[in-house]
C-alpha cells in the first residue's frame, strides 16, 4: 500500500492535468476560472504532500510549506474573486462573455457611456 | 483500513473534478466544485495539515463556492450562446496531449521525491520558543515568514480595490451587490438568524486558539465573513456604501498596524519585521488582533462585489 503523501501527490498530478484540459477546452470564461482553480488545487495538494513528507519531531508535516499554503489559498481566492468580478462586469456591459475572436462587438455601449 | 479510505477519497475527488470540467451546465459544474472543495478538506486532514484544512473548508469550499454559485446564476443568460461554441477537434487533442504530459511529469516527480525528504521542521522547532507560539504555523506566518503574511494582507486589500474600481460611474462609492430580499419566514431567514451567533463564536474561537492549536486569523476571519454574508443574503443586513470613511479605516487598520510594528522593528531589533527579545508574543498578538477584523471585512466585501446601488 502506498502512503498518503504518494497517493494524494499522484491525485494532485491528475488534478493539474484535468484542470489544464478544462482551461484549454471550455469556451466559457467562468468555466476557465473554475478549471484554473482545479489546477491551483492540484498544485496546493502536491505541495501539501511534499510538506507531509517533511514531517518530523511529532509534527505531521513541515510547518513552513504548510504556512505558505495558507497564504497561497487566500491569495488564490482573491485572484478568483477579482476574475469573477471582471467577468460579471463584462456580462453586464457587453451582454455576452464569449472569448471567441470572430463575434461582432455590440453595436451600442450598453450603459454608462453618458456618465463617463 | 485508512489506506482504503484514502484511495476512495482520492477517487471521489477525481470523479468530482472530472464532473466539474465536463458537465454541460455551468451551475451543475459549480455544485460539483463546491462538493469537491469540501472533500479536499479531508485530504488536508490526511496530510496532517489541519490548519490548511480549516482554510480550505472556509475559503476554498465556502467563500469560493458562494462566489461561483452567484456568478453562474448571473451568467445564466449567456449560457446558450457559450454552449454553441465548440473547440476544434485539433484543439481538444492538443489539450489532451498537454494535460496528459503535465500530469505524467508531475506523477514522475511525485514518485521520485528525495528520501529522506528535506524539511525545515527541526529549525522551526528550535526557534519556535523565541516567538512564544505553540502552533508552529502561527510562528512561521508571523515571525519567520512575516513578510509573506504582510504582503498577503496587502494583496487581499489590492484585490478589493480592484473589485471596487470596476464600479460604473453612476454608483461610484455606492453599496455593493443588490439589496437581497428573502421570505422572512423562510429557511434562509431562519438560518440567517440562528447561525451567525454560533458562527461568530466558532470564528472567534478558531482565531483565539490559533496561537497554540490549529486555527488562526485567516480561518476565523473567513468564518465571520461568511456569517455576515449570510445575513446580507437573507436581507437582514445590508452592505455599507464603500465610500464610508469608517469602512476604509477599518480595512487598512490591520495592514497599517502590521507595517507600524514591522517598521518599529528596524530600530528596536535591527531589521524590518523583527521583534525585540521577549516582546515577540505580545507583538504577534497585537498584529493578529489588528489584522483579523480587517481581513474579515475585506473577504466579505470581496464577495459582496462591485458597488451596484448609489450610496444615499
Amino acid at each position: 500500500m502506498t502512503d498518503a503523501a504518494t497517493l494524494f501527490g499522484l491525485c494532485a498530478a491528475v488534478l493539474v492535468g484535468l484542470g489544464l484540459y478544462g482551461f484549454i477546452v471550455n469556451p466559457q470564461p467562468l468555466r476557465k476560472i473554475i478549471a484554473f482553480n482545479v489546477i491551483g488545487n492540484g498544485v496546493f495538494v502536491l505541495f501539501g504532500a511534499v510538506a507531509h513528507r517533511g514531517g518530523a519531531l511529532g509534527w505531521g508535516g513541515d510547518p513552513v510549506p504548510q504556512a505558505l499554503l495558507i497564504t497561497g489559498l487566500v491569495v488564490a481566492f482573491c485572484a478568483s474573486a477579482l476574475a469573477v468580478t471582471l467577468l460579471l462586469r463584462l456580462a453586464e456591459e457587453a451582454e455576452s462573455v464569449t472569448l471567441a475572436p470572430d463575434v461582432p462587438a455590440p453595436a451600442e455601449p450598453a450603459t454608462d457611456a453618458r456618465d463617463a | 483500513m485508512i489506506e482504503t479510505l484514502n484511495a476512495g477519497l482520492a477517487l471521489l475527488i477525481l470523479a468530482l473534478a472530472v464532473w466539474t470540467i465536463v458537465a454541460r451546465d455551468t451551475f451543475a459544474a459549480v455544485v460539483g466544485f463546491v462538493a469537491y472543495g469540501m472533500l479536499l478538506t479531508l485530504v488536508w486532514v490526511q496530510l496532517h495539515g489541519v490548519d490548511v484544512a480549516l482554510i480550505e473548508g472556509a475559503i476554498g469550499g465556502g467563500l469560493t463556492g458562494a462566489m461561483l454559485v452567484r456568478a453562474a446564476a448571473r451568467l445564466r443568460r449567456t449560457e446558450a450562446a457559450a454552449r454553441a461554441e465548440h473547440p476544434a477537434v485539433l484543439t481538444r487533442m492538443a489539450a489532451v496531449l498537454v494535460a496528459g504530459s503535465a500530469s505524467a511529469a508531475l506523477a514522475v516527480a511525485v514518485l521520485t521525491l528525495p528520501d529522506p525528504a528535506p524539511t525545515l521542521a527541526p529549525e522551526t522547532a528550535t526557534n519556535l520558543a523565541a516567538t512564544g507560539m505553540g502552533n508552529p504555523l502561527t510562528g512561521v506566518l508571523l515571525a519567520f515568514r512575516a513578510m509573506d503574511t504582510l504582503l498577503e494582507a496587502i494583496v487581499v486589500l489590492f484585490a478589493l480595490i480592484g473589485v471596487w474600481s470596476l464600479a460604473p460611474d453612476r454608483v461610484w462609492g455606492g453599496r455593493p451587490g443588490p439589496r437581497h430580499h428573502a421570505d422572512p419566514d423562510g429557511i434562509l431567514a431562519y438560518l440567517a438568524r440562528v447561525l451567525p451567533p454560533i458562527g461568530l463564536v466558532v470564528g472567534v474561537y478558531i482565531f483565539w486558539i490559533g496561537a497554540d492549536l490549529p486555527g488562526g486569523k485567516f480561518q476565523g476571519a473567513s468564518i465571520i465573513a461568511a456569517m455576515w454574508l449570510l445575513a446580507v443574503m437573507a436581507g437582514l443586513s445590508d452592505a455599507p456604501p464603500v465610500s464610508r470613511t469608517w469602512l476604509r479605516l477599518a480595512l487598512i487598520g490591520g495592514p497599517v498596524v502590521f507595517i507600524a510594528i514591522g517598521t518599529a522593528g528596524i530600530s528596536a531589533a535591527g531589521a524590518f519585521l523583527a521583534y525585540p527579545d521577549g516582546l515577540a508574543k505580545p507583538l504577534i498578538k497585537a498584529i493578529e488582533w489588528a489584522l483579523m477584523p480587517s481581513l474579515a471585512l475585506t473577504l466579505a466585501l470581496l464577495l459582496a462585489g462591485v458597488p451596484e446601488r448609489p450610496a444615499r
